[in-house]
């Protein structure tokens, strides 16, 4: 297949952070007609690139070419003024203003300084029909549905003359009669000559749609292929890394649970997880595997109260429950280190000691402060014990670096002497040295007796930890496999690629 | 307290002016067995708004705003006049226009934490209604009573010291108490730093939330029969006119951050005094009258600044290379995810 002559070229693309190599030395070629879709894990440097791209951020070596001519975009303005739109995850448009005014705000027609409704309205509409829409430019938006609010976006960003047009993530809030409407848009642009770049986590979507596809990990780009002559298999892999050494296990002897714990039936939430059933036994560890937005979290966020859930029903040491607060969840003694431990889990405003006590003196309540004595006898305790530095209980929160946080996070919790402790990627953005304490204690709880429910991005860490394995995949469980000798990162990718179909 | 430090320095500035002005400034005499003297006056005076503004120091520190204060004060002490002019007890009505502002900052408390209005509107609904309220319970008038008992809230004396300066330190050590020893107070900040990592602590923040609009509410009741005893009269008009405006200023020069979180009982009462000493100079220093205002602006703006850390890196270039990492780097490699 004769590839055409690019329009758009990046080459040796290279941007560091303070402390993070974010890209290092990533091509991307984009052809026109073609849906190209950007691949990588979480942290793999898409966004960045994307950004570097549009001129949120100058890169620091590398060139990009547009046409031929090399270019240097200084604000995304000046990148779409020469032709590259970007709609990202979000909808970036008012809801409240109509379907027109979004279509061409900031280049409303205008007449004798005011605007020209009419002329507007009819553009607005001119735009939309490219996309074969026809909608009542002069409603509101939000009477509009998400895909529609999407593809609304997507004529904004074409109303310029655009000749690469960049979809971060368009479809994470779609369901999937929405999809396929976005998809069809998305064909007819790529037989008008325009250059798609897709990110997407959702593997059949790329499958379906993209023709060739770009991928990166760490911030390095591990290839570019043809969508055709790569497998969801290969792709999984290329995107994890593959690592084919033996697994040391932290848990040495097989061990026989027959005390559920956690027991869920037919849990689920519209939208966010489609029912499953889930039993998590006393001192079992339970790994959750599956790419970012499978579904992960939801299920954490479920058993915790976190989020209500729709249908469905937990049992908790064998009698029902109801776990419709965090607080109820707590009273089960259950508890949940959530994954965004900066909007989800840190007061920073906190000392390192108040960050610690706060779960405890929630479940007492603020007429009956902890007792000075025993907090800093519970916070040294874990202070020492998980190592946390500095080891300055007033530190504020604020200032330790992200494994140090973590751990006050986790502390947190210990205190309570949970029944259950659900981590969602405890490990995710900490030093090599904080990981492996944070692994070890996991198996010690486990030894204890004590229930996790272990989520995390990187399997080899999943295997190694857990009894058995929760495969998730587009929001659904779709395998549960016992961590026996047979299980391989390989069998993991595997069943996270094919959905469980042939297993 | 390192962040106590440019308030107490502004407000000694400001005394400082007030001594070279007048030099008897300083000199507190016994007077009828009565502390007598320009300090005692700035804190009679100032009960008031410092009482305002400790309830407003907590609202705040959830990371809300009490616009509905001022007219609290005026509901309060028409009520308790109202009361007394009809022969009521002094203890009746003083109980029954307290616990009308207990039910009144239930009220905002249950818009905001219940309903989740943002605290601003759901506290302008009582701002506006409130002075309606007022004017209805003194009936458009200008209620006078005459009561020597009342009279002692606002105007009396105990021990030679005046009667609304003790309130204030009752109160002041109340709040103490219930923030720092009791744990309400790290409640109250982990609510206000991050509510939704609060939520899921375990932390009831409803309740929370609820609690400290009452209070803000009751601390505006105990002000406002201050404001009515001193005077004798319920004003429903202008009793409390614009001391939510005053009261936010107390606290924000006290160093507590208007996005809620860690909050300064003690920085909110130097505020307050700040202010009450910047209209006591105003008068003792001769500044007409025609640009009082302008005098306080300027006043304000320069405390604003001198506590706002960036302004002070641009204006004395320190720290400017040893700085801690800017957050926006942060953000910066966050978003790469």
């Amino acid at each position: 297949m004769a590839v055409p002559a690019p329009v758009l070229t990046m080459s040796g693309i290279g941007k560091q952070f303070p402390g993070v190599k974010a890209l290092d030395g990533v091509d991307l070629r984009l052809s026109p007609g073609e849906v190209h879709a950007l691949m990588g894990e979480n942290g793999a440097g898409k966004s960045t690139l994307i950004k570097v791209l549009t001129g949120v951020y100058p890169a620091d070596t590398g060139t990009i070419e547009l046409d031929g001519a090399a270019v240097a975009f200084g604000s995304p303005l000046e990148a779409r003024q020469a032709g590259i739109s970007t709609v990202y995850q979000e909808v970036n448009l008012c809801t409240n203003l109509s379907v027109a005014e979004n279509v061409l705000i900031g280049r409303e027609p205008r007449r004798l300084g005011r605007i020209d409704w009419k002329r507007m309205r009819a553009r607005a509409a001119e735009l939309l029909s490219r996309l074969e829409l026809s909608l009542d430019v002069s409603a509101p938006l939000s009477s509009y549905s998400l895909a529609i609010q999407q593809m609304v976006a997507i004529a904004r960003a074409l109303d310029v003359d655009a000749r690469v047009l960049i979809l971060d993530e368009p479809t994470s809030s779609l369901d999937a009669g929405e999809v396929e409407q976005l998809f069809m848009v998305m064909r007819r642009l790529k037989e008008e000559g325009i250059a798609i770049l897709f990110v997407s986590h959702f593997l059949d979507q790329i499958y379906e749609i993209s023709d060739r596809m770009t991928i990166l990990r760490n911030g390095r780009l591990v290839g570019e292929y043809l969508t055709s002559e790569l497998s969801q298999v290969q792709l999984v892999a290329k995107m994890i890394g593959q690592e084919l050494d033996a697994l040391e296990r932290l848990h040495g002897e097989a061990r026989v649970f027959d005390r559920p714990l956690i027991e869920a039936r037919e849990l689920g939430r519209a939208g966010a997880i489609e029912p499953f059933s889930l039993t998590v036994h006393e001192g079992e560890v339970v790994g959750l595997a599956g790419l970012l937005g499978s579904g992960r979290t939801e299920i954490a966020r479920l058993l915790f109260g976190a989020d209500h859930a729709g249908t469905g029903e937990i049992a908790v040491g064998g009698a029902p429950a109801s776990l419709r607060t965090p607080r109820a969840a707590m009273h089960h003694r259950i508890a949940f280190c959530s994954e965004n431990r900066k909007a989800d889990g840190l007061i920073p405003d906190l000392t390192v000691r108040e960050n610690i006590i706060l779960a405890l003196q929630a479940t007492r309540g603020w007429t009956r402060p902890v007792p000075r004595e025993q907090q800093d006898e519970l916070v040294g305790r874990y202070v020492k014990a998980l190592r946390i530095s500095p080891p300055n209980p007033e530190h504020l929160v604020r200032d330790l670096s992200g494994g140090n946080q973590q751990k006050v996070v986790l502390a947190r919790w210990l205190i309570l002497e949970p029944r259950l402790l659900i981590l969602d990627e405890p490990t995710r953005g900490i030093d090599v040295g904080a990981k492996t304490e944070i692994q070890r204690l996991v198996a010690e709880l486990s030894d204890g007796g004590v229930a996790v429910l272990f989520i995390s991005a990187e399997l080899e860490e999943v295997l190694r930890l857990s009894h058995k394995v929760e495969v998730l995949r587009d929001r659904r469980l779709v395998a549960e496999l016992p961590n026996d000798a047979e299980l391989t990162t390989d069998v993991l990718m595997e069943t996270i690629a094919s959905g469980g179909r042939d297993s | 307290m390192r962040r106590l430090l440019w308030p107490a320095v502004v407000l000694v500035l400001l005394l400082a002016l007030n001594v070279f002005f007048t030099p008897s400034f300083f000199s507190i005499q016994v007077r009828d067995g009565h502390l007598y003297g320009s300090l005692i006056d700035i804190l009679r005076f100032g009960a008031p708004l410092i009482l305002v503004a400790l309830g407003m120091t907590l609202v705040i520190a959830t990371g809300g705003i009490d616009l509905s204060v001022g007219s609290v004060v005026a509901i309060s002490g028409a009520l308790a006049c109202l009361q007394i002019s009809q022969d009521a007890g002094v203890f009746t009505a003083v109980a029954l226009a307290l616990g009308l502002c207990l039910v009144l900052g239930a009220w905002n408390g249950f818009l905001v934490a219940g309903i989740g209005i943002q605290p601003i509107i759901a506290t302008l609904i009582l701002m506006v209604a409130g002075r309606g309220l007022a004017q209805l319970i003194t009936g458009g008038q200008i209620i006078t009573v005459n009561s020597e008992a009342y009279k002692v809230i606002g105007g009396g004396y105990w021990l030679t010291v005046p009667f609304g300066v003790l309130i204030v330190l009752a109160v002041l050590g109340i709040t103490a108490f219930l923030t720092r020893r009791l744990a309400l107070g790290m409640l109250i900040e982990s609510v206000g730093g991050n509510a939704e990592a609060s939520r899921l602590a375990g932390i009831r923040s409803r309740g929370i939330i609820l609690m400290v609009y009452a209070f803000a509410a009751l601390c505006a009741g105990v002000a406002g029969l201050m404001i009515s005893s001193n005077v004798s009269s319920a004003d429903g008009n202008n009793a409390g006119l614009w001391i939510e405006l005053d009261a936010i200023l107390a606290v924000v020069i006290g160093g507590t951050s208007l996005a809620g979180g860690r909050f300064s009982l003690g920085g909110t009462v130097l505020g307050a005094l700040i202010i009450q000493t910047l209209t006591t100079t105003v008068y003792s220093i001769g500044v007409p009258p025609e640009t009082t205002l302008l005098f306080k602006a300027l006043v304000v703006t320069a405390v604003c600044l001198i506590q706002s850390p960036s302004f002070r890196e641009k204006a004395f270039r320190r720290r400017g290379r040893t700085a801690p990492p800017s957050p926006a780097h942060e953000e910066k490699v966050r978003v790469t995810a």
